[in-house]
């Protein structure tokens, strides 16, 4: 076991070496090492200050719109075809858990139809499946690996969208991702440091932001009932009304006749912008997806003169004329103020929610308390890890000077280890620190009182040592492997602060079996070579 | 120095007086869960708003509820929290029974507060409760009209600044005289009057606010009581591979008992059980685990030398030859978690409460649960499978190869 004691110390220094560097890296100044250490040591929102808000993506919402879409399609390939039929309607899941049950229910269709309507379905709805209910009725369900896209998809989408209207508003280092890892999950962490008040945040995400460009048909009208009066109480087919969102002065309320089909909407919208316009207005740009640009150039062309209005969440922000065809680069004109445009622009690029959101948890540590618990963590560690110090060095002598470096060795491994993961360091993952100084300390216990037990039986300095650390070994591994097995059912099993627990606590553990047997035994060796004979040991 | 050398205390002959303590714990414990309607959980688990807010001093928690009670119709809980670092910092809790309610009550909540404690009549933004973004706005034109104009850069650096200051444990967010300000970097008298110009100084600081929907809570809670019984289960199942399935049945069995114990007694003093809980509770049968694997460590190794002796007496052995490992190693730990205890804070709280019950419950329960457990099944066995199985199973892995290296090094 003496052999290879110069191969062993070099190891064991280019490893300290590594973590070191992987904790300060290269400091060039006292204020350089405080830096380095704050980057590289990240500190959880509960430990630093800041909020994180975990929303929930509500999927049916998606999975409806698809639904309306195609049922829209459906009956214009019907008429296109000529099939009658009676009614075309999907149910309305409410929650997330029940999207799945989207159908869309086809009534009505003569029987002699039946051939075609199955090929247009097979042919041009390959998402959906349909079935016969009886000669006449049919429904059409979506398959289930599409299903499961689509929702995929709109956590994506959600979570593309909502990062970028956070970074609009310059939080530093905000973090938005997917929460939870089951697959029937539909939730989004966003966590933002330093931010004690999420409210301007929440505003921006917004619950239900649906951005639609879309024809306007008739108005203004200066009330509801004045257009419902206009046209008998009953709307004309694919039609709704909305209000004009108010502004500061004006004259009122309006309200316009728009198109339920929209030219484009919000996923198709690329950027936008505001800028001077002429005779001192103000104008926004804005720019299309290819797709989305193609549709507007050839419905632009077709509706010079008319009105389009940008509809946000179920509200006219603002109406304008068509000049001229548009395509993939629009602009619009005679905005009254550079507020007014700046507003718009901002409507048009915060894109649009592919589904609302729930907000299922928010929480905020401002930074008082969060200083406040990193201060009363230090003074309580270092009271602590004193108390055990001194211990250690009274009960073990001599020796206790190596448990104690290696328990100081552990700590910094551990950090270092945590540095190079870029895992952040939180309340549970300290009691998973906490835990291992125990172990670690049980560890050194466990080998000290070996060696005694050896020394008390008569054996020579040498053969207590290694007699020690090897009757220990096994015990070691048994405990360490036993909380690794169970870090490991947790970390699977477990969620958010459950799996920063396990993390810390295996990543200290191996730290441990490192620091406390191969280190320390390297030292042990290291003081008793050459000197072969040695009669007392200071344990 | 050595406490314990060759002690020879007869630990299991008086197994049954530390049971039936054990069962005491645990069935008032228990009894105090079932009186009680359950157990108390926290926010994270419960759903619902927490908000921590610090006063210069203690106000009157029924002027607090009153005033809430106002404004929010669920249960509303106000408490104070006691302890060296946590003067005036007062908690209310108030239920939530929808999701939608969320962004509602914390709103709710705050216009409480700042009509009771604050001055919303003067018009004026309150320091105390103004984030670092807002001081640095509403500044920028005061500032410039009492002719000490400030590059953007140069504000944001003092907002900074300010924020850093007040937020710093000194003031925990709250000051009560703008003076206190002074010693700001980079404070000069011109900025002192122009800030006390703009703002009024309330008597609270708002320091968290937790809210968690019910739906989320219910999941958070199943998740981390299943993934507790997966990681037992785990355990179980490698100490039954290691040494025999009985062990592995005994070790889980203590782990399990610590863990009632500690929440029965979280019952008892009126605990919430949280997140932060569940994590000490982690913590704590990771600890007990690793106490009983040491004893039954020794116990495998002193059933190898000496087959004709009583298992009984095996482990007395076992116990009395780790008795000062156990004790230096619980009696260390014991010291960081009365330390946390003491100075860590009300954060930190309700964890280490979790781990001082637990390191003392762990530690017996390797010796007077964990043990008598294999010790009774042993004897039935025994006694009805005349003869019964060998005791110990000790293979010890690779024992020949671990024992080569250190004869050659001799």
């Amino acid at each position: 076991m003496r052999k290879n004691l110069t191969s062993r110390t070099v190891f064991i220094a280019v490893i300290l070496l590594i973590c070191v560097f992987g904790i300060i890296g290269f400091p060039g100044s006292p204020s350089a090492l405080v830096r380095n250490v704050k980057n590289n040591i990240r500190l959880g929102l509960d430990l630093r200050g800041g909020s994180y808000l975990i929303l929930e993506v509500q999927v049916q919402d998606a999975v409806k719109t698809v639904a309306q879409q195609d049922i829209e399609r459906l009956k214009e390939d019907f008429r296109k075809q000529n099939i009658h039929y009676a009614s075309i309607d999907a149910n309305d899941p409410q929650t997330v858990e029940t999207a799945n049950t989207i159908q869309i229910d086809v009534k009505g269709i003569p029987s002699a139809e039946a051939n075609s309507v199955r090929s247009i379905v097979s042919d041009r709805y390959g998402e959906w499946i349909l079935t016969a209910v009886n000669s006449s009725d049919y429904y059409l369900r979506m398959k289930p690996t599409e299903l499961d896209q689509l929702k995929r998809d709109t956590v994506d989408r959600s979570i593309q969208t909502i990062s970028n209207r956070i970074n609009t508003i310059g939080v530093t280092e905000p973090s938005v991702q997917q929460y939870g890892s089951s697959s029937d999950k539909y939730q989004i962490l966003v966590q933002l440091p330093g931010v004690d008040d999420p409210q301007q945040v929440k505003d921006m995400i917004g619950t239900v932001a649906n951005l639609q460009i879309t024809a306007v048909k008739e108005g203004p009208f200066a009330s509801k009932d004045a257009a419902l009066s206009q046209h008998g109480g009953i709307l004309p087919v694919n039609t709704i009304l909305y209000k004009l969102l108010p502004r500061g002065g004006s004259e009122g309320e309006q309200w316009f006749l728009v198109s339920r089909l929209p030219v484009v909407t919000g996923h198709e919208m690329r950027n936008a912008s505001s800028g001077p316009g002429d005779l001192r207005r103000w104008d926004t740009n804005f720019t299309l997806s290819p797709d989305g640009g193609r549709r507007f150039a050839t419905f632009t062309e077709a509706n010079i003169g008319n009105k389009l209005a940008v509809v946000l969440d179920k509200q006219i922000v603002s109406v304008a004329t068509i000049e001229a065809r548009i395509e993939d680069r629009g602009r619009i004109t005679g905005l009254g103020s550079q507020e007014e445009a700046m507003e718009l622009a901002q409507f048009l690029k915060s894109g649009s929610l592919p589904a609302g959101v729930v907000y299922a948890q928010e929480n905020s540590i401002g930074p008082s308390l969060g200083a406040d618990s990193i201060h009363a963590g230090l003074v309580a560690g270092i009271a602590g890890l004193t108390a055990v110090v001194f211990v250690m060095l009274v009960y073990y002598k001599r020796s206790g000077v190596n448990a104690v470096l290696a328990l100081v060795l552990n700590t910094v491994v551990l950090m270092a280890a945590l540095s190079y993961f870029h895992a952040v360091l939180t309340l549970p993952g300290i009691a998973g620190v906490i835990l291992t100084v125990g172990m670690a300390v049980d560890s050194n216990v466990l080998i000290f009182e070996r060696i005694r037990e050896e020394l008390r039986a008569g054996k020579t300095v040498i053969a207590a040592v290694d007699n020690g650390f090897s009757k220990a070994w096994w015990t070691i591994v048994d405990t360490h492997v036993t909380t690794v097995v169970s870090c490991a059912f947790l970390f699977l099993f477990g969620e958010g602060p459950v799996r920063g627990f396990a993390v810390t606590l295996v990543i200290g553990l191996i730290a441990n079996v490192f620091t406390a047997v191969f280190i320390s035994k390297t030292i042990f060796d290291y003081e008793l070579s050459g000197r072969r004979g040695m009669q007392e040991l200071s344990i | 120095m050595e406490l314990f050398k060759n002690t020879n205390f007869d630990f299991l002959g008086k197994k049954w007086l530390f049971i039936i303590a054990s069962v005491v714990l645990s069935v008032s414990g228990l009894t105090s869960i079932l009186v009680k309607g359950g157990l108390k959980y926290g926010i994270d688990f419960r759903g619902g708003a927490l908000m921590t807010v610090q006063f210069t001093s203690t106000p009157p928690l029924d002027k607090i509820r009153q005033a809430m009670s106002r404004k929010i119709k669920n249960e509303i809980t106000v408490q104070n929290f006691t302890g060296a670092n946590a003067q005036g910092q007062v908690e209310i809790g108030t239920e939530l029974l929808e999701e939608k309610q969320l962004n509602a009550n914390r709103q709710a909540m705050e216009e409480v507060l700042r009509e009771t404690f604050g001055q919303p009549a003067s018009g004026k933004p309150d320091f105390n409760n103004t984030s670092k973004e807002q001081i640095a706005a509403r500044l920028r034109d005061p500032l410039a009209r009492n002719n000490v104009p400030m590059s953007d850069q140069q504000l944001q650096q003092l907002a900074g600044a300010i924020a850093d200051y007040v937020n710093s444990p000194r003031y925990s967010g709250l000051i009560t005289d703008f003076n206190q300000l002074s010693g700001v970097p980079g404070m000069n008298s011109g900025v002192l009057d122009t800030i006390r110009q703009t703002f009024y100084l309330s008597q609270y600081h708002v320091m968290s606010v937790e809210m968690v929907g019910p739906k989320v809570g219910a999941e958070l809670r199943q998740k981390a009581v299943l993934a507790t019984l997966y990681a037992l289960g785990g355990m179980l199942v490698y100490i039954a591979f290691r040494f025999e399935w009985i062990y592995g049945l005994g070790a889980v069995i203590a782990c399990f008992h610590d863990t009632i114990i500690t929440i029965g007694l979280f019952s008892i003093f009126n605990k919430e059980i949280s997140m932060t809980v569940i994590a000490a509770l982690l913590t704590l049968v990771g600890y007990s685990m690793n106490d009983t694997i040491v004893i039954f460590d020794r116990i495998r190794e002193n059933l190898k030398f000496s087959r004709r002796e009583s298992l009984e007496s095996i482990m007395n052995k076992a116990v009395n030859q780790t008795l000062s490992r156990t004790i230096m190693t619980s009696g260390l730990t014991f010291l960081t978690v009365i330390a946390l205890f003491i100075w860590g804070g009300p954060v930190l709280h309700s964890f280490s409460f979790a781990l001082v019950c637990g390191i003392i419950v762990g530690t017996y329960s390797s010796v007077f649960v964990a043990s008598p457990i294999v010790l009774f099944w042993r004897n039935y066995a025994d006694k009805r499978g005349k003869g019964g199985p060998a005791p110990a199973v000790a293979s010890r892995p690779a024992e020949s190869a671990r024992k080569s290296p250190a004869r050659a090094a001799r």
